[in-house]
């Protein structure tokens, strides 16, 4: 016991001188730390003091930021798309002004002001520095400009400022492709690189001006600024010039999309046209469509709210977003998943009786024709589209075998497309059941879904790039619509690379002769449910129409549940490609509540490709 | 027992009335006056920085006041209760840091606040008490110099919590927590071989992080330290700015509201991380001086308190404080002067703001319960 106290307080002690040790030289550290910093302070200001205060006292210079010029979009054919007209802005100095709101409440006298530009300017009072300008009006009239410059010199601290301002030539024609700026917003800014963004004014919100927008916008430069004591600029220094962004070129065909959204008529609806060969995305439709110069300056409540809340929804962008059943246009990748996975053979035909049973059902699953079809095989059932048939593949198949081999055209997966938000789909199976219905699949489902009704959801995208894929034996790409983008200064523009996606493998590829030979009847036999746009056309066209019934989406978006109550009519689909032999041009169109797609739909698509070889026919000439 | 008291009362009747009172009510005398020293040149820097600010100058007075009512809150404990309570206070701060990745809210692009329904809090401040505290107290018992096995144990003890607080991501708490925790390893007498090693094992850790754990806003302050001039519309441009502030002070200041580097806007963050600026510019050299002086003083107290101290608990947790405070004005200055990088360290008890300042003021009261809990027992 006594050994053991002597031990702890030798250690004690021992312990102690440690600690000691340790204080001893932290406080020496902690002494030249503090020498260090006397020193710092010391160089600066007693020794560099002369420097710095030249720089502080007798001429503050600063730098002010300088907007870059945004690129320019351009189609595919060198059609301006979006461009830079110059505007007027009225802007304050809040540092060359006795008294703000004695200004302001002079200038109401002259120019508009509202209470919403007054509550913008003050916002940005804060955050600016105060020899900075700041905006109160945008867009002032050549009336308002005039006004303003003749009463300039009773008002210092005013500027009139020309300004950029993004414009799109063609209004509403191709907007939901384009997209549109708006002012850069809070949400933004905590996003934002802020000091490449420190001039800007506007940011990409939508379509190509958002996926783009770094490469549109452009490098920020700046201007060492001299400034007095009260705050004017009294010397402008040399600085670096912005870097203008970059134009770019869409794939987007503007003719063949102006062509495509005036043969909508009145219908909402999306369509999609790509060049199989490479993925370039010829026509980008999403109608209604809105005019995206509304944006820019900001919109009005108003307007804001009508659009908004229009039952058609014209702010959303069916061609990315919409998620529609591919009803019937999905048959000929059934018929080749069966081929490929021998569960049928071309020869092998069964009675259609215009409907079909399952054992221990008593549900009668109907084909659209009533009287049936007869006997039917696979070149048949597709020409005439017969669910039947289709019933009888997808039984024998089943849903696991069916979702595996789909799975490759990329139905139920987002497609990579260079734009943003684009909606995944839904390519139903057994696992995705359990998982988010808790419940397990029933045959019925599968029949429903052999002939694309049922849970399936695709985008007009996603229809259109398993087309191109169909039409390419299996060889896909990832569908994009930027073609090139081309810096100021440069020679040549700098084409953009398309990106190949895995292709779709199959057993004997002389199957895909099959499919095709069958969706070319589709608008050549006299019995093909398109065969109205096959009849003088100068060129071969395979495709396949579909009817997606509207009452049955379980899983629709918000707009379609509105629709359900008003119209019940189906909507409409086509699918297709020209010419069958060296495909160039791929289609997938969805008219909304168009009722059938042979009526509806393949017309659209026919006037898009007509329109689409026109050009090409111009081009080669 | 007796003998205990006497030598108190002895002691009491040497010094003034006020000491004694002061003693009595746990508060130590040299730092409580140079604590309120600091306050009153704050506020009067706040005044300036804010162009006059009434509502600033209240505001961030009653923080101080909170500031110092926690101080003497925490000074009333024995040093025996804080230890107890460090383990304790460590698992609620780690379980709040786990808490604030999942439920945290978001403020200037980091997640670092819990929201507990009334008021929100940062449990990295809570951290940064607990972490030296239980490192204390994972000493406190043991044979010192600590054995290898006992240093790992510490070192993750540390390091873990200090690596949540990096992903949140708040790299200037993160290095307070691994400077707190290592200074009581140091102070407990961690041996100069593991040191080096350490260092030299700190090189390619450091070229990771730079590769993988970095966010880019972290490795372009990085670079904008090591050359304001890339970004000189950006993080450059606050540097630039607070060093032609400081530089243009001169020896005695442009004088108090006189600031023109201040008071043109040209300066950024000027109530908050970058006040000493203001504060340098209005007084030059010889103001500066004086309040480094005053910080030494603070340092310089409180190191003595941690010798002094009678248990190795107490010991180490003093010493880590007091250097942890050294490491705050040192950041702050050192980055406000373009010594250091631009990280967001407030100056103690001077700059606007107050989580910080609470948990400041916390550590001085443990400060001052361990240098007024002493037995005088003369050893």
């Amino acid at each position: 016991m006594v050994q053991f106290s002597r031990l702890t307080l030798k250690d004690h002690l021992r312990e102690t001188h440690l600690f000691n040790q340790r204080v001893v030289f932290a406080a020496a550290v902690v002494i030249l730390l503090f020498i260090a910093l006397l020193a710092r302070i010391f160089y600066l200001q007693v020794i560099q003091h002369d420097h710095y205060s030249t720089l502080s006292e007798d001429n503050r210079f600063t730098l002010l930021p300088l907007p870059p010029t945004r690129g320019l979009i351009y189609d595919r054919n060198g059609i301006l798309l979006a461009q830079n007209l110059p505007t007027f802005t009225l802007e304050l100095i809040p540092a060359k002004l006795s008294n703000l709101k004695e200004t302001i409440a002079t200038l109401e006298t002259m120019v508009n002001i509202t209470a919403e530009d007054k509550r913008r300017f003050y916002k940005l009072v804060k955050k600016r520095r105060r020899f900075e300008g700041i905006p109160l009006r945008f867009r002032l009239t050549d009336e308002e400009v005039a006004k303003l410059a003749v009463n300039q010199y009773r008002l210092p601290g005013i500027e009139i400022n020309a300004e950029l301002t993004r414009q799109y030539p063609h209004g509403a024609l191709a907007s939901h492709a384009i997209g549109y700026v708006a002012r850069i917003s809070e949400d933004d800014l905590q996003k934002l690189d802020t000091t490449r963004y420190a001039a800007t004014r506007y940011i990409g919100k939508v379509g190509v001006e958002k996926a783009y927008e770094e490469i549109l916008h452009g490098e920020v430069g700046y201007q060492e600024v001299e400034i007095n004591a009260q705050g004017r600029e009294v010397n402008v220094r040399q600085g670096t010039l912005p870097i203008p962004g970059k134009n770019i070129y869409l794939s987007l065909d503007l003719n063949v999309q102006r062509v495509a959204e005036q043969s909508f008529k009145d219908y909402s609806g999306a369509l999609v046209a790509i060049d199989p060969s490479d993925g370039a995305i010829l026509a980008l439709v999403s109608l209604p469509t809105f005019d995206p110069n509304l944006f820019v300056n900001g919109i009005d409540t108003d307007t804001y709210k009508e659009l908004n809340e229009s039952p058609t929804q014209p702010l959303f962008n069916r061609a990315l977003q919409g998620r529609y059943p591919p009803g019937s246009t999905i048959k000929p990748f059934i018929g080749l998943n069966a081929l490929d996975y021998n569960t049928i053979t071309p020869e092998k035909s069964i009675n259609c009786p215009g409907y079909y049973s399952l054992k221990n059902d008593e549900r009668h699953y109907r084909d659209w024709r009533k009287e049936g079809h007869g006997h039917t095989n696979l070149l048949k059932a597709i020409t005439e589209s017969c669910d039947v048939y289709f019933y009888d593949v997808a039984l024998n198949l089943n849903i696991d075998k069916m979702h595996q081999f789909l799975g490759q055209f990329g139905f139920g997966k987002q497609t990579g497309v260079d734009l943003r938000d684009e909606a995944t789909g839904l390519l139903p199976s057994r696992e995705w059941k359990q998982r988010t219905q808790h419940q397990p699949w029933y045959p019925g489902e599968t029949l429903i879904t052999g002939i694309g009704q049922g849970y399936w959801l695709t985008t007009p995208l996603q229809l259109a790039n398993a087309t191109a894929a169909m039409s390419m034996k299996g060889h896909r790409w990832q569908p994009h619509i930027l073609q090139a983008s081309h810096a100021v200064g440069q020679d040549e523009p700098e084409d953009f690379t398309p990106v190949t996606l895995p292709d779709v493998n199959i057993k004997s590829p002389d199957n895909w002769e099959l499919i095709i030979n069958a969706m070319h009847n589709v608008t050549r036999d006299a019995h093909g449910t398109a065969r109205s746009i096959g009849l003088n056309a100068p060129y071969e066209i395979a495709g396949k129409t579909g009817t997606a019934q509207v009452y049955g989406l379980k899983e629709g978006e918000k707009y379609d549940a509105k629709k359900v109550s008003k119209h019940l009519r189906d909507h409409a689909l086509f699918i297709g490609f020209a010419p069958v032999q060296e495909p160039r041009i791929a289609v997938a169109v969805i008219a909304e509540n168009g009722g059938g797609g042979g009526a509806t739909a393949a017309p659209i698509a026919r006037k898009v490709m007509d329109a689409f070889f026109e050009d090409q026919h111009e081009e080669a000439e | 027992m007796f003998r205990n008291v006497i030598p108190e009362f002895a002691e009491a009747n040497r010094i003034s009335t006020g000491r004694r009172i002061l003693h009595l009510l746990h508060l130590d005398f040299t730092l409580l006056i140079s604590l309120l020293l600091l306050a009153a040149i704050g506020l009067s820097v706040l005044y300036s920085a804010s162009d006059q600010s009434m509502d600033m100058i209240i505001k961030q007075a009653l923080r101080l006041l909170l500031g110092f009512v926690v101080m003497f809150l925490i000074a009333q404990l024995t040093p025996d209760t804080i230890k107890y309570w460090s383990p304790w206070l460590f698992v609620l701060g780690f379980i709040m840091l786990v808490a604030v990745l999942f439920v945290g809210d978001i403020g200037k692009g980091a997640q670092r606040w819990l929201n507990l329904g009334i008021f929100s809090f940062q449990p990295s401040e809570l951290m940064k008490l607990a972490l030296p505290m239980l490192i204390a107290w994972y000493f406190a018992d043991t044979l010192l110099p600590p054995s290898f096995l006992r240093v790992v144990g510490a070192a993750l003890l540390f390091l873990v919590p200090t690596y949540l607080v990096a992903l949140q991501p708040d790299l200037g708490t993160a290095m307070v927590l691994t400077a707190s925790g290592f200074f009581v390893l140091f102070l407990a007498g961690l041996r100069w071989r593991t040191i080096i090693i350490g260092v030299l094992l700190l090189i390619p850790t450091i070229w990771v992080m730079w590769h993988y754990g970095m966010h880019d806003y972290q490795r372009k302050r990085v670079i904008t330290f090591l050359n304001p001039e890339t970004d000189p519309l950006g993080a450059g441009y606050h540097i630039i700015q607070s060093t032609i502030a400081i530089g243009s002070g001169g020896a005695y200041g442009k004088g108090w509201l006189e600031g023109t580097q201040s008071h043109l806007d040209f300066l950024p963050e000027r109530r908050t991380d970058f006040i000493f600026a203001v504060f340098s510019e209005e007084f030059g050299f010889l103001g500066t001086m004086l309040l480094l002086i005053l910080y030494a003083v603070i340092i310089g107290r409180g190191i003595m308190i941690a010798t002094q101290a009678q248990s190795t608990f107490t010991r180490l947790l003093a010493g880590s404080l007091i250097l942890t405070f050294f490491i705050y004005v040192f950041i702050n200055i050192g980055m406000v002067s373009g010594l250091l990088p631009v990280v967001g360290i407030p100056l103690p008890l001077i700059s606007f703001g107050g989580t910080s300042l609470v948990t400041i003021m916390a550590g001085f009261g443990i400060l001052m319960s361990i240098s007024t809990h002493r037995k005088l027992v003369s050893t």
